[in-house]
């Protein structure tokens, strides 16, 4: 029953702050913050059941939902080690967030609205966690959607926001149109939209392979909206419009990560998938996080940057369900949440202080901000995937999945992603924190509300990686093949990663590739060393490239949206009105008009005319009469 | 006849109320909206009842009355509901009831004359739902037509006299084309049984050879697919709904609309050969109506244009579902007939209370609405992201439905059709960025939000309709399924012609 | 010898005379006299057909004729005095009021 309570707190938070304290702020952020935390309290015993029993069996609690001859859809929960880790960081992160926003945004108008839609994301996040059937994690990934409208939209008034928002739902609608066809054809081959079900049909091979390869790839649709992958990536950035700490638990720690969760879940499907679809999978994943490292050196933006260095992350995850490592990225996912929602947060405190989000408009904040410049350090030294912090272990799983997958390529881009992310996250460091002073104003260090979220965050950050590490704590470190064995766990057998493994080239390989990324960023933008603009102009046409988003964003809007909107959507409208209506519809009553105008000329009111009338008539009746 | 005659007091109900203020006086405007309330009140009340009483276990036809009309002809007073018919009576008398305190804002002359056409025309809707009689079907297929001409040429906006001209033709057009087939059913049935009769359960318990329901279903199938709007024959609706003043619009795309839809259902139980045959060529031409209907709304700026075709794209949903002949696409269509009518009502009156005070629709005269009518808005985006087909609200369920049925008998159908999806939500949601959001205009400083009573209302309930069959859709698909188990078995009973 | 031919060819010339006479003349009062030639053309057939098949019922349509015949001429030149105090004219061209 209390697994039903995760999805009832927070949608009943929601709607008390809509209709009864909406006028009173305080008192709704503590609702909204109430119901995150008693959602975590409820998930803590589960944590806890499941670190001492890795291979807990999996709980499920379902009813109809809609119950017709030929078509059951059932809500239902699932509560697997695989939930159990995704339901800790998403109320954990999100408690750590809440109570950070209530800092951050004092004094907003519209505070309650914000809580409000904070809450209606955290029951939707929830709900696709606890899914255990397709319709259902697909009702709640469009409410997921509407959440993300809601917050990224927040400042309405601002074009921008207004624009960010539109497009955010727009993008994911399209991958959305995949996931459902995927649905359909995974449905009516199996039969059943439950996971467990239908993961046992699989596995007894009763359907064919190139429809598990169809509807393996049209259910990755979803996960390339959702997660941002290429081509699909281009909401992400425009996104950061949203309030940051909406950035940080929407679109770093959980939702965008939804897309790889739901790949983990359904790892049924993609276990027994031809490798042709895992291939595109992996392919897909590697291109996003390689351009979108590249991009992010192209950024001056704070949040921007960090948001393209999510993307760049959620290539990772998906490059390593790809190549069969989905314990390895689920592993990823939980540390990336800490440290990125920590990056963010620290983003938000810094754009606080210096009324700016331009990194170049920082600088040398470290004196003024300690425990902001610390956590941030720390948790980008996470991001980079140095030893002994939490990003070293989950990159280097990754990595060691996709190499001993036999995908040397993929491996190279995943080595030279983390060395440009080295690169990019030492521009921010250096230029923001360290360096000449560039601001304006008195920046000081943000109230505790938002330094605490952030010093446990960091925490995180840096140990929540040992649980990977082999022979610490036997229990413990087997949950990730417990994770990895989850998804596919109902039929009992282990994922492809079961196996774990360390690889010291594969570290080594990665680390040397970090301090080369390290060292170039110190070289150009601490040293100074080399001019970052002589660079800048030297490639003058990349860089204006990279600026410009590859022009990715320039052809959506340009070519297609405008193309749709123009022109097509104009020919459709030019043959409604000018010969639907105007040549058929008006067209016929101008003919009947016209005939009738003609027809009047016989009314002549000349007596002998209607005589002539008639004694024709007659004439022709007879003739008829003696012709027949 | 046993018992309480709920059907006939749910349709005499809005016509005890026309009779009743041809009494009053035009000037005493309060009784005149008190009775147009009352009245609506007990059609509501009551179809809410039949909701709950209607046993769905039983299934079949209900609540049957019948009185000999004309004995000689076998024309006879015979009404009674089923599941499907159950549904769409709930839905006119939630769309009239909403549609009431509409006009209550909206229409400030000639009150008495409006209240009485609208009722009118809803004593012909229920009249038509409730129908087992053919000749009594057609007489309220034309009651519910007839009354829109005053309705739209006298209370409407801008081009009216054009536009209830247009839909008042076209409409009569495709009834008399109907009435065609409708009669060849009378004799053809006659002939067989020597005894003449209208009764519509008489004539379904026949069966009829395969080349004669062939043709006969096509002028049915037009006819009422006029009225659907089937494409290519939709250019009625969207003019209509533009000119017209919000409750007409309410019921027009509300109810009306769903009338088409319901006829066809009917021809289909009668005809199950015939309706093999053609279905095919419904969901090609929904697929049209989807696509085109869509893409057209696309490059509109007059809002109530664009949400005008976005009804005729939403009805390709339906006639799409129907066509599938399978207990989901069916119940999907039944159960989106009644969301989207809901839905749209909700749009009409909204766009009719800012038009009310801006004088205009166009969505470039618009911006930042949000802030000055922060109701209306919220009202707005609820209704874009059910239209826009958003999980929790009603229309969500029902294209479910219609999806995963069309995706088993016309899989390109159905993916064609999924794509709408991302069709109405662009549309959709441009027109809430462009009027809602960004910058506040200043020359809408004065706007008023919806803040009395009996201006949020009508909003109020419809939105809580909408969120109350998308949280529990099963209140209605149990009813509704109950309805289309037997006319589907029935169809598919029948050879594919 | 008279035949019925005779009679029958006579009435045509007399109904054909008659109905040149309406159709073409322009005065109202021979208009009136072409149609009184038609309604006696009329009666001469069946009072040949009444005595060549021995029948008394053409004799009594003749009567019944010849009655009608007689109220529509006074109706007809009624109307015809009616309209000439009023329009001054008999010319049946210049009576058109009723005409699109």
């Amino acid at each position: 029953m209390d697994i039903w309570a995760l999805l009832i707190v927070p949608l009943a938070a929601a709607l008390i702050i809509t209709f009864i304290t909406r006028k009173r702020a305080e008192l709704s952020s503590y609702v909204s913050v109430g119901a995150v935390v008693l959602c975590f309290l409820i998930v803590l015993p589960y944590l806890v059941r499941m670190l001492g029993n890795p291979h807990m069996e999996y709980i499920e609690q379902s009813f109809l939902w809609i119950d017709i001859p030929g078509l059951m859809v059932e809500m239902g929960t699932i509560i697997d080690p695989l939930s159990i880790i995704m339901l800790f960081i998403v109320t954990f992160v999100g408690s750590l967030i809440h109570i950070y926003s209530r800092g951050y945004m004092h004094g907003e108008k519209g505070y309650a609205r914000f809580f409000a839609s904070l809450s209606l994301f955290i029951f939707s996040m929830l709900g696709i966690v606890l899914a255990n059937n397709f319709i259902m994690i697909f009702v709640f990934w469009e409410l997921v959607g509407l959440a993300s409208y809601l917050l990224i939209g927040f400042y309405f008034e601002k074009p921008a926001a207004a624009d960010a928002a539109k497009k955010a739902f727009l993008v994911n609608r399209i991958g959305d149109f995949g996931f459902i066809l995927g649905i359909f054809v995974l449905y009516y081959a199996t039969g059943t939209f439950n996971f467990v079900k239908m993961a046992h049909i699989i596995q007894a091979g009763e359907v064919a392979s190139g429809t598990l390869g169809l509807a393996a790839l049209l259910i990755f649709c979803g996960a390339v909206g959702k997660s941002a992958q290429f081509p699909l990536h281009v909401w992400l950035p425009d996104a950061m419009e949203g309030p940051t700490p909406v950035s940080a638990l929407i679109h770093a720690a959980t939702m965008v990560a939804a897309g790889v969760y739901m790949l983990a879940r359904t790892g049924f499907l993609y276990a027994a998938a031809p490798h042709e679809a895992m291939m595109v999978i992996a392919y897909i994943g590697g291109l996003t996080a390689f351009m979108a490292a590249l991009l992010a050196l192209g950024q001056n933006d704070i949040k921007r940057i960090i948001a393209y260095s999510t993307l760049s992350s959620l290539g990772y995850m998906v490059m390593s369900v790809g190549v069969g490592g989905t314990g390895a990225g689920m592993f990823y996912l939980m540390t990336h949440a800490f440290f990125k929602a920590l990056l963010f947060l620290g983003a938000g405190s810094v754009i606080h202080a210096c009324h700016t989000n331009n990194i170049w408009e920082m600088g040398n904040l470290y004196p003024k901000m300690k425990i902001t410049g610390v956590t941030f350090i720390l948790g980008s030294l996470a991001m980079m995937g140095i030893f002994p912090f939490s990003g070293f272990w989950s990159k280097d799983e990754i990595l060691t999945a996709t190499f001993f997958s036999g995908n040397y390529f993929l491996f190279a881009i995943g080595v030279l992603t983390a060395m440009i992310t080295a690169i990019f996250m030492t521009k921010v460091i250096t230029v923001t924190f360290f360096g000449e002073k560039r601001y304006h104003g008195h920046p000081h260090e943000s109230p505790a509300g938002m330094t605490v979220p952030l010093m446990l965050l960091a925490v995180f950050a840096v140990f929540v990686g040992l649980a990977g590490l082999p022979g610490l704590d036997p229990n413990f470190g087997t949950f990730i093949s417990a994770v990895a064995g989850s998804s596919a766990a109902h039929a009992g057998e282990h994922g492809a990663s079961g196996a774990h493994h360390f690889s010291y080239f594969v570290a080594i390989t990665s680390t040397i590739a970090v301090f080369i990324g390290i060292a170039i960023g110190w070289t150009i933008y601490s040293r100074k060393l080399i001019d970052n603009n002589a660079i800048a102009a030297k490639f003058s046409g990349f860089h204006t490239a990279l600026q410009n988003r590859l022009y990715i964003d320039h052809f959506y809007d340009r070519v297609i949206v405008a193309g749709i909107y123009n022109n097509i959507a104009r020919v459709f409208n030019f043959i409604e009105v000018f010969i639907i209506i105007h040549f058929i519809l008006n067209g016929t009553a101008y003919v009947t008009r016209q005939i009738g105008k003609g027809l009047r000329l016989t009314i002549s009111g000349q007596l002998q005319h209607y005589a002539f009338g008639m004694v024709g008539g007659v004439l022709v009746l007879m003739i008829i009469y003696v012709l027949l | 006849m046993e018992g309480f005659p709920i059907l006939s007091v749910i349709m005499l109900s809005p016509l005890a109320a026309v009779i009743l203020l041809l009494f009053v006086d035009d000037a005493r405007v309060a009784l005149v909206r008190g009775i147009a309330i009352a009245s609506t009140s007990i059609s509501l009340a009551l179809s809410l009842y039949l909701l709950f009483i209607y046993d769905k276990v039983k299934g079949g036809f209900q609540f049957i009355e019948k009185i000999e009309w004309v004995q000689s002809l076998g024309i006879s007073y015979h009404l009674g509901v089923d599941g499907i018919s159950v549904a769409m009576v709930l839905l006119t008398s939630i769309v009239i009831f909403t549609g009431v305190f509409v006009s209550w804002v909206g229409i400030k002359h000639r009150i008495r004359e409006h209240y009485m056409f609208l009722l009118l025309l809803v004593a012909g809707v229920y009249g038509v739902f409730m129908s087992l009689d053919l000749l009594f079907f057609f007489l309220f297929y034309e009651l519910a037509v007839i009354p829109m001409y005053p309705l739209i040429g006298i209370w409407g906006s801008a081009n009216r006299e054009y536009a209830t001209m247009k839909l008042t033709l076209y409409l009569s057009l495709g009834a008399m084309i109907a009435l065609l087939g409708l009669l060849s059913l009378y004799f053809t049935a006659g002939a067989k049984t020597g005894v003449y009769t209208f009764d519509m359960l008489q004539i379904a318990s026949l069966s009829y050879e395969t080349g004669y329901q062939i043709k006969v279903f096509l002028p049915l199938l037009l006819g009422f697919g006029i009225l659907v709007p089937l494409a290519p024959f939709h250019s009625w609706s969207p003019t209509g709904h533009a000119a017209a003043p919000s409750a007409v619009s309410m019921l027009h795309a509300g109810v009306l609309m769903k009338l088409g839809a319901y006829g066809i259902l009917r021809t289909m139980w009668m005809l199950p050969d015939g309706a093999q045959y053609w279905m095919p060529w419904v969901a090609g031409l929904s697929l049209i109506n989807i696509f085109y209907g869509g893409m057209v709304a696309m490059s509109r700026r007059d809002m109530k244009f664009m949400i005008g075709y976005s009804s005729s794209s939403h009805m390709g949903y339906v006639l799409l579902g129907i066509a599938t002949v399978n207990y989901i696409g069916v119940n999907g269509a039944v159960l989106l007939m009644f969301a989207h009518g809901v839905m749209t009502a909700l749009a009409f009156s909204l766009i009719g209370f800012v038009y009310d005070q801006a004088h205009t629709r166009m969505i470039y005269d618009f911006s930042g609405l949000a802030k000055k009518v922060p109701f209306v808005a919220v009202a707005f985006a609820i209704m874009g992201f059910a239209s826009s087909g958003l999980p929790g609200l009603a229309n969500f369920v029902a294209e479910l439905m219609v999806f995963i049925g069309a995706f088993k008998e016309y899989p390109v159908h159905a993916i064609i059709a999924v794509f709408g999806i991302i069709i109405t939500a662009t549309y959709m949601l441009r027109c809430m960025r462009d009027v809602f959001f960004r910058e506040p205009m200043e020359k809408w400083d004065d706007l008023r939000d919806a803040s009395t009573f009996v201006e949020r209302l009508p909003f109020v309930l419809l939105i809580a309709v909408l969120l109350i069959v998308g949280f529990y859709p099963a209140v209605l698909v149990d009813v509704i399924n109950s309805g289309v188990v037997p006319l589907v078995n029935k169809l598919n009973a029948a050879q594919v012609g | 010898m008279l035949t019925l031919d005779h009679f029958l060819i006579l009435s045509f010339i007399l109904f054909s005379v008659g109905v040149a006479g309406v159709l073409l003349r322009r005065n109202i009062i021979i208009v009136l006299m072409s149609l009184e030639l038609i309604f006696n053309s009329v009666n001469i057939t069946l009072a040949a057909f009444a005595y060549y098949l021995q029948s008394i019922t053409g004799t009594v349509f003749v009567v019944f004729n010849i009655a009608i015949a007689a109220a529509e001429v006074a109706i007809g030149l009624a109307i015809l005095v009616a309209v000439y105090r009023t329009r001054k004219t008999v010319n049946v061209e210049e009576l058109k009021d009723m005409r699109y």
